[in-house]
């Protein structure tokens, strides 16, 4: 189910119109505060509900683990690294879960401007820029030889 | 320019009772207008339906005095130093467009009402906080509108682009402007002082529309969100992490494959 904004508590920072991946969150042209302009393309990633710092976007679980009428809450605490979810039934019960931000410490991820710059032969390379030092595999990406091909397959 | 009454100076023209009555009607025009916003919006029946499922739900009840309390704090820091802004820029032009503008109507009415003419002289005091409140509404206004809107800054529309939601602010500045350079040409009830009056009109005659109402609900919405935290209910909230260093991101070095 999508994301909706409690008109009230946004103050119309516009933190969930820039992290929004599938750029539906907007902001309202009537009251300047946020709102999901196309509910059928959100796929419910919850960045803008954990980014929003007035708290002011709900997103209704799936179904498959808690039935209509719950409530499902995220809180991200930066300086902690963590993020709080609770989910309250509709039958009163409730689960409260702590997971961390991130599994790399605060600072360690270094920026694209800090990589060496891609050098010509790199572009008709097929691995990515970085790769495969990027994801930590030694001696290249693992490759099929030509003889494990089979005729009529590729 | 800033010492004498400009109001005063239109007495030539109009009688005093006039621009009073003028006054009066916009001050119903606000009343009013709220009040249609609010039956309108159905932001009371929200605000109480809320307030009802919060007490419901609380996991302790509060008493007068801490009810008390929470309001004293959410007068103090939500209303009066607009603390729910997350961006400081943002919080700094709004405390200086509100303060200008309470400054700037409530001595306009004193203007109005207790020194209509040339023979009752403004003190200069007063002339320079109207002028104080008037410059003010302009710097927030202004900053506001022209360089951090969200509309520019978030979602990348041309800065002249007029929206419905730019009627109060926009309308705001027009009063604002028309008013000093009303002013300072010397007064009178000229062209410029029809075109004040007019934006005035728009301003306070479009509440139902523009989002003048907000400084009804918004401190009810906070007021609302303290006694949530108060009363254990959090609006759903998950509590704040207590072992940051057992569940965070600090806890341990990932091992990654």
């Amino acid at each position: 189910m999508p994301t909706f904004v409690y008109m009230t508590r946004c103050d119309g920072c516009g933190h969930c119109v820039d992290i929004c991946p599938s750029d539906i969150m907007h902001i309202d042209t009537t009251y300047r505060r946020a709102l999901n302009i196309e509910p059928n393309m959100c796929w419910e990633c919850y960045s803008c509900v954990k980014a929003c710092p007035q708290h002011a976007i709900d997103c209704r679980g799936y179904a498959d683990f808690a039935p209509l009428g719950h409530s499902v809450r995220a809180l991200r605490e930066e300086a902690k690294g963590t993020i709080s979810w609770r989910i309250r039934f509709r039958d009163g019960r409730e689960k409260n879960f702590v997971s961390p931000i991130r599994t790399t410490p605060w600072g360690s991820i270094p920026g694209p401007a800090e990589y060496p710059a891609p050098r010509p032969e790199d572009y008709a390379r097929p691995e990515l820029a970085h790769e495969p030092e990027a994801l930590k595999i030694e001696g290249g990406l693992p490759r099929l030889r030509p003889e494990q091909f089979r005729k009529g397959v590729v | 320019m800033f010492s004498s009454n400009p109001f005063a100076t239109v007495a030539a023209a109009l009688p005093p009772a006039a621009l009073q009555a003028y006054v009066i009607l916009m001050f119903v025009l606000v009343v009013a207008g709220t009040l249609y916003d609010v039956w309108h919006k159905g932001s009371a029946r929200y605000f109480f339906e809320n307030w009802r499922r919060s007490r419901e739900r609380a996991a302790r009840a509060l008493g007068g005095g801490e009810l008390f309390s929470i309001a004293l704090q959410t007068l103090l820091v939500d209303v009066l130093a607009s603390g729910e802004f997350c961006n400081t820029r943002r919080r700094i032009a709004h405390l200086l467009t509100m303060y200008g503008f309470v400054i700037y109507v409530v001595s306009t009415a004193v203007l109005i009402f207790g020194y209509p003419t040339a023979q009752t002289p403004a003190p200069a005091a007063l002339v320079q906080l109207w002028w104080l409140g008037a410059l003010m509404v302009l710097a927030g206004g202004l900053w506001f509108w022209l360089f951090i809107r969200v509309d520019v800054l978030a979602e990348g529309h041309p800065r002249f682009r007029i929206v419905q939601a730019d009627l109060f602010i926009l309308s705001l500045l027009a009063s604002v402007v028309l008013a000093v350079l009303w002013a300072a040409a010397g007064g009178g009830a000229g062209v410029l002082f029809s075109l004040y009056l007019l934006a005035t009109a728009v301003l306070f005659g479009s509440v139902p529309w523009s989002k003048f109402a907000h400084m009804f609900f918004k401190p009810a919405a906070a007021f609302e969100k303290r006694v949530s935290q108060a009363n254990g209910t959090r609006a759903n909230l998950p509590a704040p992490a207590d072992r940051p260093e057992t569940f965070g991101s600090a806890r341990e070095l990932p091992n990654h494959y």
